[in-house]
């Protein structure tokens, strides 16, 4: 079972209910993806002033869960913009 | 002291009726008297399920404009004295009742019945909002499936808007080898997701196949299922009993023991 799981990630009921999370979150929200496109749009152009990121890497949607923290009554908004470590030590080098 | 109970689900196809028949069943066969009603207009299934499809002289939408008195309209049941059907019209659609005559409908039947089981179409719309309109509780089946809990969460947030007294679910066509392996949300999971309180169990049986070809709900019966719903029904009448989720017979080891049990 092990390795079966390693061979094909994650299990499709594991699948299943982080999809259905997501998509109730948007439901009570009345949050459309478009609208967390939209928000994606804005975020990576602010940020992309600063540092050199992929637009493709940036996530952006709805959960339960604070991280490190109790579940939420409310929907949380959250967003992830990955950072090559690099560009961030050159960046701070260049204002500097 | 009656109760009105619709068993209600969003998403159609994932055994509202099935669920309606053999909770019916399974409440006459402990002795309530109990009276099943078709409420989806249109679309009659429920007669067919308990096998009474031969009988129906009067519907729901007769009694509804006074066609007929309310006990010519009431279908007694083959095998229990004390369970009675009200079959939905099949040439009429849902605009033909609205939620006062529902509400007076089912009034008129507490005086002599335990419990009225109201059997709810799918959607949101009309026939929904008929059948929830006298109801004094719900019970809201749901499948371990994306787009049925989906469809379920939105039907609860809409009995909880419209003061609904309790709500409870029923998690139908549960595969415990599919959830062992993680291949299927378990129950534990759904409960999680709608957080309304559990109020059973029922396994994916292939006898439920057989007993609807039959027109013979199978509560009480010994089946996975059969059980599952006696169970069920135990519970609404207030008894504690704690909820397993039987094997419906698809694992290695009960098509084993089946298979040993045939030879």
């Amino acid at each position: 079972m092990y390795r079966s799981r390693r061979f094909f990630g994650n299990r499709s009921g594991e699948v299943a209910r982080k999809r259905l999370k997501l998509l109730l979150a948007a439901d009570k929200t009345n949050c459309s993806p478009e609208f967390l496109e939209m928000i994606k749009d804005d975020l990576f152009a602010v940020i992309s002033k600063y540092l050199d990121i992929d637009r493709g890497d940036v996530e952006v949607g709805l959960t339960k869960t604070f991280p490190n923290r109790e579940e939420s009554q409310m929907p949380v908004l959250y967003a992830a913009v990955p950072i090559d470590g690099s560009l961030l030590r050159g960046h701070f080098n260049a204002v500097i | 002291m009656s109760e009105v109970i619709v068993i209600t689900s969003g998403k159609g196809g994932v055994g509202k009726t099935t669920t309606s028949a053999n909770i019916g069943t399974g409440l006459a066969m402990l002795g309530m008297r109990t009276a099943l009603i078709d409420t989806d207009i249109g679309l009659r299934n429920l007669d067919v399920v308990m096998g009474l499809e031969n009988r129906i002289v009067y519907n729901l939408v007769d009694v509804v404009e006074g066609n007929c008195r309310m006990k010519q309209a009431l279908i007694r049941d083959k095998r229990y004295p004390n369970l009675y059907l009200l079959p939905s019209a099949q040439t009429r659609d849902k605009s033909a009742v609205n939620p006062e005559q529902m509400i007076k409908l089912t009034e008129d039947l507490k005086d002599d019945f335990d419990y009225i089981l109201l059997d709810c179409p799918a959607g949101i719309e009309q026939g929904f909002r008929n059948a929830i309109a006298g109801a004094d509780r719900a019970v809201v089946v749901t499948t371990p499936e994306v787009s049925a809990i989906r469809d379920a969460d939105r039907i609860i947030g809409l009995l909880e808007a419209r003061d609904m007294g309790q709500v409870q679910l029923i998690v139908n066509r549960v595969r415990t080898d599919m959830v062992r392996r993680g291949d299927m949300m378990s129950v534990d999971d759904v409960m999680d997701i709608l957080a309304i309180p559990l109020l059973g169990a029922i396994p994916d049986d292939e006898s439920i196949v057989v007993s609807t070809n039959q027109g013979e709900p199978l509560a009480g019966t010994d089946t996975p299922s059969g059980q599952a719903y006696l169970d069920i029904c135990k519970r609404l009448l207030g008894e504690d009993i704690p909820i397993t989720v039987p094997d419906g017979g698809r694992g290695f080891i009960s098509r084993l023991t089946g298979f040993l049990k045939r030879a």
